[in-house]
């Protein structure tokens, strides 16, 4: 019992010097993070990594709001990062202090939710779609409809993440709506086509690079990414996406403003805007980076990969989820809370 | 024997289903045990026996010190829960009823009765202010949060062995000058034995398997294994936490064979 | 002046309390103690993006039971807060059902084993649960799956030529549940059995003619603290579970956990989820206190 009590006692010592130099503590989504980045950054600056994982935006931001958990560095999703900032979590960045920001690709330094990139790096970006096994469905796989009106073949066998805000989101673009829209008219039609077509679906999980390579779900709505690597394993799967529009996402890294790291913050930060790094990252989690002159660095079956490089007639359908305002969550609350009663 | 015809305690077909129960308990842990020696990156198609999911896990410090941090908080909590419920136990069964005793009750099963998120919200505020007052963000707030859930799972095996435990006994403890240290030590414990035993294990179980409130309640750098595979969800789990799973097993049954020879011997 | 037994009565409730505090002092730092916030937030206003503005609203509370109609505006009953309350509820009884059925004969079992080898098969029992709740639950949709070990097996031996379609369906789910709570089950249990006087049965074949009635008679009276006990450790969890019924059931409908989830997370309705839970929580005490007091009712200790 002693013995016990004194080991607490160091462990709770030792934990509590996550503060001291050289060290840096990065909240990221899980299994998002490169170990091997963080190793090379470690070699080259001496500053040790600790990465503490989170599965969605709120809880990040719940937790951030909260305070006092010791957080360096946090990675929202682009529709998060202006509810950061009008919190007064995020601190905008000394750019002086950061010498590889004009690394940044010039389509990502100006973008809507951070104009300039005052606040955030980027990471990663990348697409909501459909994946489809072309063993079980030869039609065209572009298309919302794949799981809105779900074509025999597929009867059954798709799955839908459950992923709030991207699935009501598909539905209304599919229906001709804006995604966040307040209009009462398409977010009826949004919430028909959801409720008509869910008898349909097989489940609404999470897992597909598991589940779509062993067979188990014929299609799923899923992200790029995860698609590439179903490919990888099962080589009848294809990416799809919507031509009535999908929703991209982009995660970016933000300085919080409790961080009790700075000065090993910015020279993090700065070092994932080298185009070799930003290529270790996409390699990592299989998504593209925003870092102008990666692409040498990234590996060879990402260069050509139709499910990260988009082709180009499906680009303009591509969307940023905007905030959405509370009005406009309440709906698609309410839509979803129907459709999974 | 004569016992072997007619057992009192015999009840037809309560063997063959506890077997049976036995056998389904196994299946999926075979099943685990077997696929993390699976050679293909996934965790459910069989390509071949390796053991380099094993090796991957060895390599991945993330994931060990999750492991590890996870024993940690589970063995804390259980020890901690289990003596506070068992004092509890002892103060609120095999007397007369007193005023607030159900209140009492209520409070020791309430983190049962709310959804867990609710608990994790509500000590991400609580604790997120003591973090910001205190500048303290050590693992002492994740095992005062596991200690305290885990009171419940402790407290209820022990009070179903502690009710009508017969008295007498300690009666006759306390007759013979015992004092009632001597008595709760040489009588009532070791006959408490086996219900606190089973409220130890229930806890470092329920321990072992949360992920909500630890979600919340955890601080920089202190991922635990559910945390860790919560996490990897939306993405992929890898199949190293398959061998990680399995290592830990087979850890946990060495231990507890050890201690279980071990106080057989004693016996 | 009090009375020797009123003086004795008087420390029996001071050592009750006495030994009670540091139970009460836990829960009171990191459980209860902390719910008065999610109370206090009930009473609040959303705010725009998650948490809680400071103005008194009734709204959450109204929530429950009555939404306000998207698209219309008109004020209407929530059966879709009402499904959910029903379904969680209904597959928490059905759970708790089986894992009585199939745990109390497992409990008995192992309290009639030699004294030596009960631990034995007591830490059997355990085993499976010392490996984390997502990666058992993983492991067994791998044993029911289509393509999985069941079906393959009874494939192979000719029994069916179409694997039978247990994963995503409610059997999934209660295999699921009933599995993962089977321990809640058979060790308060065992622990009850196995302070059973055997000597009673003998007594009781005298008396009764049949296994049955002793079973009825003389058994389940006695085990009946572990029984209670039991079932509240199975059924309320299992009314708060989503792991389980997302993972096997492939999450199309919520569980209250979910719903009161959603309104802390992506719905950012803090006071809603907070009145959900106050709700469940004054269902639950109120369901148990029934529960306890009727099952002590009749049994010989009170």
């Amino acid at each position: 019992m002693k013995t016990l009590m004194t080991a607490t006692a160091l462990l709770l010592a030792t934990s509590a010097l996550a503060s001291a130099e050289g060290v840096l503590n990065l909240y990221n989504w899980g299994n998002y993070t490169s170990p091997e980045l963080l190793a090379k950054f470690e070699a080259e600056t001496g500053i040790k990594v600790t990465v503490t994982d989170y599965d969605s935006n709120d809880t990040a931001l719940a937790k951030v709001e909260a305070g006092g958990s010791g957080f360096d560095l946090v990675v929202p999703s682009a529709n998060y990062v202006p509810i950061f900032v009008e919190k007064g979590l995020i601190q905008e960045l000394d750019l002086t202090r950061l010498a590889n920001h004009g690394n940044i690709a010039p389509e990502w330094v100006d973008v809507p939710w951070d104009k300039g990139r005052k606040f955030t790096i980027p990471w990663q970006w990348g697409s909501t779609g459909i994946a489809v096994n072309t063993s079980v469905y030869k039609g065209d796989p572009n298309t919302s409809a794949v799981f809105l009106q779900v074509p025999d073949e597929l009867k059954g066998k798709i799955n839908v993440v459950p992923e709030m805000n991207d699935i009501v989101n598909l539905a209304i673009m599919f229906v001709g709506g804006e995604p966040c829209t307040e209009d009462t008219e398409v977010l009826k039609k949004a919430r028909d086509a959801l409720l008509a077509a869910k008898p349909d679906w097989l489940s609404m999980d999470y897992g597909a690079t598991e589940k779509m390579s062993n067979n188990d779900w014929a299609a799923s709505v899923n992200w790029n990414g995860s698609s590439m690597r179903i490919r990888l394993a099962n080589p009848d799967v294809v990416f799809g996406f919507p031509r009535e529009g999908y929703p991209l996402f982009m995660d970016s890294v933000a300085l919080l403003k409790d961080a009790q790291n700075v000065d090993e913050a910015y020279k993090f930060l700065d070092f994932i805007m080298i185009p070799e790094n930003a290529a270790m990252i996409s390699s990592f989690a299989r998504y593209a980076n925003g870092i102008a002159g990666s692409e040498p660095f990234m590996p060879e079956d990402m260069k050509t990969a139709p499910e990260v490089v988009v082709p180009e007639e499906f680009r303009a359908a591509g969307r940023f989820l905007p905030t959405c305002s509370p009005k406009a969550t309440e709906y698609v609350t309410a839509i979803w809370t129907e459709l999974q009663k | 024997m004569a016992e072997r015809a007619f057992s009192a305690t015999r009840l037809p077909g309560f063997a063959t289903i506890a077997v049976v129960v036995f056998l389904v308990l196994y299946l999926p842990i075979f099943t685990l045990v077997i696929f993390s020696f699976n050679d293909a990156n996934s965790v459910a198609i069989w390509g071949g026996f390796s053991l380099r999911w094993y090796q991957i896990a060895w390599a991945n410090d993330d994931v060990k010190e999750a492991a590890v941090r996870s024993l940690i908080i589970a063995t804390s909590a259980a020890l901690i829960a289990t003596t506070v419920a068992t004092m509890a136990a002892l103060g609120t069964t095999r007397r007369a009823a007193f005023k607030g005793q159900t209140l009492i009750y209520v409070i020791i099963n309430q983190p049962l009765m709310v959804p867990e998120i609710v608990t994790a919200v509500a000590l991400l505020i609580f604790f997120g202010f003591i973090k910001v007052t205190t500048g303290y963000q050590g693992l002492g707030y994740l095992i005062a949060a596991h200690s305290a859930f885990c009171v419940p799972f402790a407290y209820l095996p022990i009070r179903a062995r502690l009710e009508g435990m017969d008295l007498s006994l300690e009666t006759a403890a306390a007759d013979l000058y015992a004092t009632p240290w001597q008595t709760f030590r040489k009588v009532t414990l070791p006959i408490l034995l086996p219900g606190i035993i089973a409220g130890a294990m229930l806890a470092f179980v329920i321990s072992l398997d949360d992920v909500v409130i630890t979600e919340f309640v955890k601080s920089g750098g202190q991922d635990t294994l559910p945390t860790y595979m919560l996490g990897q969800i939306r993405r992929a789990v890898t199949p190293d936490v398959n061998a990680i799973s399995t290592a830990l097993l087979v850890l946990t049954v060495l231990l507890l064979t050890a201690f279980f020879l071990l106080t057989r011997r004693r016996d | 002046m009090p009375s020797n037994e009123d003086r004795q009565r008087a420390a029996s409730t001071r050592t009750g309390w006495a030994l009670s505090a540091p139970a009460l002092l836990l829960l009171g730092f990191a459980a209860s103690g902390p719910l008065l916030i999610v109370l206090v937030y009930s009473f609040l206003t959303p705010g725009d993006y998650g948490n809680v503005v400071w103005k008194f609203s009734l709204d959450g509370w109204r929530g429950i039971l009555f939404t306000r109609d998207i698209f219309d505006g008109t004020l209407q009953l929530a059966d879709a807060h009402l499904s959910i309350f029903w379904r969680s509820v209904k597959l928490s009884l059905l759970t708790t059902a089986i894992t009585f059925a199939v745990g109390f004969p497992t409990a008995w079992f192992i309290a009639t084993r030699s004294p030596k080898s009960r631990a034995l098969w007591l830490f059997l029992i355990t085993i499976p649960f010392w490996t984390n709740l997502l990666i058992r639950t993983v492991a067994i949709n791998e044993v029911i799956r289509n393509e999985g070990i069941i079906n393959t097996l009874l494939i192979r031996i000719g029994l069916i030529g179409e694997p039978l379609r247990i994963i995503y369906t409610d059997t999934a789910v209660l295999i699921g549940m009933a599995y993962v709570y089977l321990p809640l089950m058979v060790l308060p249990l065992f622990a009850a059995i196995d302070r059973f006087d055997m000597k009673l049965l003998e007594a009781g074949y005298d008396l009764y003619a049949s296994r049955w009635q002793v079973l009825r008679r003389v058994i389940l009276p006695i085990v009946k603290p572990g029984i209670v006990a039991g079932s509240i450790l199975v059924f309320v969890p299992s009314l708060g579970a989503y792991v389980t019924p997302r993972v096997l059931g492939g999450g199309k409908n919520m569980m209250i956990g979910n719903f009161i989830e959603l309104q802390f997370g992506a719905g950012r309705n803090w006071p809603l989820g907070a009145a959900l839970s106050m709700t469940l929580l004054i269902i639950v005490t109120v369901a148990l206190l029934f529960y306890v007091r009727a099952a002590n009712r009749g049994s010989p200790h009170g």
